[in-house]
């Protein structure tokens, strides 16, 4: 066995006896790029994914609702900084994975790729995306890589809580006006299929997923996944009053799981791909937000380097 | 007797209006660059005192409801009036533009709002001085987050300076409107009550010429002072910010959310 071998072989073994792994722990190079791949698209999709929810916060239609909605959107910039710390302990800096993000490198989810456009869309996106999120992140919280399991911890207990906030949004529209019902039905419409496809391509298409099982990054296949979130919403929807846009969906009494009809892979793969609606807006965004902060990160630089200088010439002057 | 009663009672109300208007403009205006700040640090800071300032409007609106207490709600005023009722000051509602704009706007805020809520715990009215007690905890973090900023950005790099000398510049003669009482601020029903703001002026200048000299700024000499936002003559932007912020609530009246 060469060294290199031996080293695999004795991370592999901590992995199976469910060690974390830590950051000045020896680990194989794709271990690392893998994680660095996973947890940058992840601090990316927290980022991004603040646009769309963003995009209501002046219109919010109360004040409650305002300042529940702001908060909200600043714990996804809170998510986005824990992950981006978590990057950086594998070595990568933050200005490094926020230039792959921006020069489209990186990826992040394509859910934030659909445009929000009533106030149900808040709704729909804190119940079914971070009802999604929950489902995708509650088992990272087991993840083989210790500051990215940890983060996920604090992560789950956030979106849960807006997970519950956006459905008491959809309770209220659903017993609501006639128009408030329609809009939160038309809200599910739209967001149903996108959500479904957050738990990525079939297992049987999926490039990474073994691998990152073998490393306990992952730990349920993308359709196990998928199956629970249909089984989770699906009686929730019920409770609404509402439907979900899928006339397969049904229970399965002998598998004990609804099953449900095909998700549209061809859209899947052009939103992937930067065919969403709103893909080239987002990333636009987000490049101004940073090219506009340039001077102010700059600044900020500049004036903690003086200061540095004035406290050293200060130590020396009280020296002499 | 009644009658006093009454008219100190919609003074009163009014004064907690304007006072509500300026923390809930404000905190309107922060939050439409929720998620395009420049640094994330900064986005959550900066969506901060927007959470701060529009909870601090949520308790006076509450208390405005309390005070008409003919079964309005806190939602009422931000949600049914039109430009001419509201009573901020403009400075509130002016665009956020570059960050140092935006900074310097909150700076000049900031050092109205700390001595306001300063005098304003010594208030005869007993809710109010509740009221600022309880708010001038997060007005005192967001004066010295905004000082920090105006020296940094005024002690950073050429253009750091650059920009917030024209910030500085073009929004100066929309600080003293603070400090000009409004009539509802002169009514003698709330003597007592409301804040003499012509009596916390010095303090605010005194902060704001420390914090610009730090930070190597020149303070233009303002000939001709803006106003008009207390009495309800608002800038040309004011509009817009009601078209978003009500219209839900237009499109769908009287329903629950």
């Amino acid at each position: 066995m060469t060294e290199i071998q031996s080293l695999e072989k004795r991370f592999q073994d901590r992995i199976d006896a469910e060690e974390r792994i830590e950051p000045r722990d020896w680990m194989p190079e794709k271990y690392r790029k893998t994680l660095i791949r996973q947890i940058s698209q992840h601090a990316h999709s927290e980022v991004v994914g603040m646009l769309p929810e963003g995009n209501w916060i002046t219109r919010a239609p109360n004040l409650r609702r305002k300042l529940g909605l702001i908060a909200k959107v600043q714990d996804e910039a809170g998510h986005g900084l824990y992950l981006y710390s978590a990057c950086e302990t594998l070595g990568i800096s933050r200005d490094e994975v926020l230039d792959q993000l921006h020069t489209g490198k990186a990826k992040y989810s394509s859910i934030f790729n659909y445009p929000t456009l009533t106030w149900a869309d808040i709704g729909a996106i804190g119940w079914l995306v971070d009802g999604a999120a929950i489902l995708n992140q509650v088992p990272l919280c087991r993840c083989s890589y210790g500051p990215y399991a940890r983060a996920m911890v604090r992560v789950c207990k956030e979106e849960s809580f807006h997970q519950r906030q956006g459905y008491e949004i959809m309770l209220t529209l659903a017993n609501g006006t006639p128009e408030q019902k329609e809009m939160a039905q038309d809200a599910i419409n739209r967001w149903w299929w996108p959500s479904l496809m957050m738990f990525g391509p079939n297992d049987s298409e999926s490039t990474h997923s073994a691998q990152s099982m073998a490393w306990r990054i992952k730990r349920f296949s993308n359709d196990e996944l998928r199956q629970r979130m249909v089984d989770m919403i699906k009686p929730q929807t019920d409770i609404l009053g509402l439907t979900l846009p899928d006339p397969e969906i049904k229970w399965n009494e002998e598998r004990g799981a609804h099953d449900f009809g095909e998700i549209d892979w061809d859209e899947f793969w052009s939103v992937v791909k930067g065919d969403g609606p709103c893909n080239k807006e987002r990333l636009a965004a987000r490049v101004k937000a940073h090219e506009e902060g340039q001077w102010v990160r700059d600044a900020a630089l500049a004036y903690a380097e003086k200061q540095e200088v004035r406290k050293a010439s200060d130590g020396k002057t009280k020296v002499a | 007797m009644g009658e006093i009663i009454s008219l100190k009672r919609e003074s009163l109300l009014k004064y907690v209006l304007q006072l509500a208007d300026n923390a809930l403009i404000l905190g309107q205006r922060l939050a439409e660059l929720c998620g395009h700040g420049p640094i994330l640090e900064q986005d959550i800071a900066i969506t901060n005192i927007s959470l701060d300032l529009i909870g601090e409007a949520r308790i006076l609106y509450q208390y405005a409801a309390e005070i008409e207490g003919n079964g309005k709600t806190e939602d009422d005023y931000p949600y049914k009036r039109d430009v001419r009722d509201w009573q901020n000051i403009l400075l509130v509602e002016l665009p956020n533009g570059h960050f140092g704009y935006t900074i310097m706007r909150q700076f000049m805020f900031d050092c109205y709002h700390y001595y306001h809520l300063k005098a304003m715990t010594n208030s005869g009215d007993e809710r109010l001085a509740q009221i600022a007690a309880k708010t001038i905890k997060e007005a005192t973090y967001h004066l010295k987050y905004s000082s920090e900023w105006v020296i940094r950005l005024g002690d950073g790099t050429q253009e750091s300076h650059d920009k917030m000398q024209e910030a500085l510049n073009d929004r100066i003669r929309f600080f003293d409107e603070a400090f000009i009482p409004s009539k509802i601020e002169n009514d003698k029903s709330l003597n007592g009550v409301a804040v003499d703001c012509t009596k916390i002026k010095a303090s605010a200048w005194a902060k704001f010429t420390e914090v610009c000299q730090t930070a190597n700024l020149e303070i233009p000499e303002v000939k001709f002072p803006q106003k008009g936002g207390k009495d309800g003559v608002h800038t040309e932007h004011f509009g817009f910010i009601l078209a978003e912020l009500q219209f839900v609530q237009k499109s769908y009246p009287d329903s629950n959310w």
